[in-house]
């Protein structure tokens, strides 16, 4: 028999009580940890996303928003594929290269992808990853000097590199994503049938960590006429000279092109931040909250166990239990109850969030290891404290006032 | 001489009234000797016995134990002697009820920290000792009350303490058991050399004493051997 043992006997018998005790603190950090887990995959995805556009300008439907943008649901809104015309026909200056993309998610067979429609020769084949694949074409003129600030603090810097495009995508054609590749099992040269139209699989794309990878790409035209929306696009991506953007050219866009949303990646890189910024406010908050009403809920709970072990408190220190065995046996249990909340919570937070993540924010979601440490010290900390006044009551306990049997 | 009392004083304020539990108590307990103190309810008793070792402290008067004084050490010092040298026995059992018996028994040798494998000999040879080898993984609600206090008895007795304090140990039995339960704390005393200072209100338990002390309105009435 050990003081340590004692504890675990009690909690074992009480198990009931111990759920209850714990299910602040295990909520709430299921509750934080989930948020985490979702925004800090998203965090990557987007950079990652926007180092691998390509692009410095995006032109979307009005009231899009860069997430419908990548997850193209069936009804997002889309915009005339005139717009490119209208832009070349116009006397703006400063637009080196446009590409407009029509996207939408689609089933093939049970499982679903994203289809991209791509214009050849103007879509920027970016990634650095697809010009080791053999796809590229002539390195595209520009008018000025490239904006180097707007993907370099993503990684990327051979802005040369960059500014290529794809040299053909024949109508029947489609270049697929490494993950759709997997999910459906297609191979180069291989066939798949998209809503009833037979493509010949030219390329399966290196892994890129992005939304790239769950989509297949196919000639513009072929995928307008295939989800029947001719002559609409969901985003026209746009390569503009940098000095060109700081002299007005998002303006003169705007000018042309009503009902449309024209942002900088710049932008959308700033809005990101702040929403970032204001995510880890929130959460500081809550976790100041979970923190007292977590400590409170514990330190009720070992409170009401106190007083329930009143008298095992006198028979204890009646056999020559010193003050500090008592503050052992109650914080020993704090401590417990902290590691197991706090593992729980990490636990169940996880869990929601890679079950939730990919429908909430239509990204795959893997576990933060790092999470358990801080979920763990951060309950335990919520439970010490919690535990540590009615513990304090609990030892100072008159022994003899608890013994009588009357 | 193991024990002592001197002029033992022990006041309570109720409801603006002093009422004087133990009032200028003085007797000498010799090692060995099984006293016995009697009284009406009310008398005192209870407050000598938990006095006696500062679970109750005096308001004045000197106790003194195995020659050295006690009633004005400090909590610490005094837990550390009932840890070491007494043993308590009470008319409830004061078992915790989430334990097995044998882990009742350990109790006093996991506050010394004895090892556990030494702790697990121990228990077994004196639960063997008051026969209760065969409830040794019961919990206290799945035995009778004679053997409840037998466990009590058995932890009372487990660290080798020199002196056993019992208030009314038979108090919650019937007859028969009461017997049974004396007869144990007569051959503990007998060949254990364990001295006893055990409180009751039943005269057939009062025979079992050496040393008789008969308390009334917290005043010593009667003391002989
Ligand atoms: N904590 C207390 N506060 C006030 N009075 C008490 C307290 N404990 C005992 N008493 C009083 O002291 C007297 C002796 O009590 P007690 O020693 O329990 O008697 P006995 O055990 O002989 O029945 C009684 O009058 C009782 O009411
Ligand atoms: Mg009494």
């Amino acid at each position: 028999m050990t003081i340590l043992k004692l504890v675990l006997i009690e909690l074992w018998k009480r198990k009931s009580q111990l759920i209850t005790g714990l299910l602040a603190i295990t909520l709430g950090i299921a509750v934080i940890i989930a948020i985490q887990s979702v925004s800090v995959v998203s965090e990557r995805n987007v950079a990652r996303n926007l180092d691998n556009l390509g692009a410095n300008i995006l032109v979307l439907p009005q009231g899009a928003s860069i997430d419908d943008y990548y997850t193209s649901d069936i009804d997002a809104p889309t915009l005339p594929m005139d717009y490119v015309e209208r832009i070349l026909t116009s006397t703006i200056a400063g637009v080196d290269n446009m590409s407009p993309k029509l996207t939408r998610r689609v089933k093939v067979g049970d499982q679903s992808v994203v289809l991209t429609g791509i214009l050849p020769k103007s879509e920027i084949a970016s990634k650095p990853l697809w010009q080791s694949s053999g796809l590229l074409g002539a390195e595209l003129k520009t008018t000025c000097a490239p904006n180097q600030s707007a993907n370099k603090s993503h990684g990327l810097e051979d802005d040369k590199l960059k500014r290529k495009a794809i040299d053909t995508l024949n109508s029947k054609d489609c270049l697929a994503g490494s993950q759709v590749a997997k999910k459906l099992r297609l191979s180069t040269n291989g066939r798949i049938n998209i809503m009833g139209k037979e493509f010949n699989v030219v390329k399966i794309l290196p892994e890129t960590g992005t939304v790239d990878d769950d989509r297949i790409f196919a000639n513009l035209h072929d995928v307008q006429q295939l989800l029947g929306i001719e002559n609409q696009v969901s985003a026209i991506e746009i390569m503009g000279c940098c000095n060109a953007i700081s002299e007005g050219l998002l303006g003169q866009l705007r000018n042309i092109l009503p009902d449309t949303r024209i942002t900088t990646i710049g932008q959308i890189v700033s809005t990101q931040i702040e929403t970032n910024q204001l995510m880890k406010k929130v959460t500081l908050i809550m976790l100041i909250i979970i923190f007292f009403v977590g400590g409170i809920s514990i330190g009720n709970y070992i409170w009401a166990n106190v007083n329930e072990r009143k008298r095992e408190i006198g028979i204890l220190r009646m056999m020559g239990a010193k003050r500090s065995i008592i503050y052992k046996m109650f914080l020993l249990k704090a401590l417990i109850l902290g590691v197991g909340g706090g593992f729980l919570g990490y636990l169940l937070g996880t869990f929601a969030g890679v079950i939730l993540g990919p429908y909430l924010a239509g990204i795959v979601v893997k576990p933060v290891y790092i999470y358990l440490l801080w979920s763990v010290l951060f309950s335990v900390a919520i439970s010490l404290a919690g535990s540590l006044f009615p513990t304090y009551l609990a030892a100072k306990f008159d022994p003899h006032t608890n013994l009588q049997e009357d | 001489m193991i024990l002592q009392g001197e002029n033992i004083l022990k006041q309570y304020h109720h409801k603006g009234e002093m009422i004087n539990a133990l009032d200028h108590v003085s007797f000498k307990v010799n090692k060995g000797d099984f006293v016995t103190v009697t009284g009406p309810s009310g008398s005192g008793k209870s407050t000598l016995l938990l006095a006696l070792f500062g679970l109750i402290r005096l308001t004045s008067g000197n106790i003194i134990f195995d020659g050295k004084r006690i009633d004005n050490i400090s909590d610490r010092q005094l837990t550390e002697i009932r840890k070491k040298s007494v043993g308590y026995i009470l008319q409830s059992f004061a078992l915790i009820p989430y334990l097995t018996t044998i882990q009742n028994v350990m109790i006093p040798l996991a506050l010394e920290k004895v090892p556990g494998k030494e702790q697990v000999k121990r228990a077994r040879e004196i639960l063997e000792y008051v026969g209760l080898s065969d409830r040794m993984e019961h919990l206290p609600r799945e035995i009778s009350a004679g053997q409840q206090q037998r466990i009590a008895i058995a932890r009372s007795i487990i660290h080798r303490p020199q002196i056993i304090m019992a208030d009314e140990p038979t108090g919650n039995l019937d007859p028969t058991l009461s017997l049974e339960i004396l007869e144990f704390l007569k051959k503990i005393n007998r060949e254990n050399k364990i001295t006893i200072i055990m409180v009751t209100h039943s005269p057939v338990a009062a025979e079992y004493g050496t040393m008789k002390l008969h308390l009334n309105e917290g005043k010593i009435m009667e003391s002989g051997k």
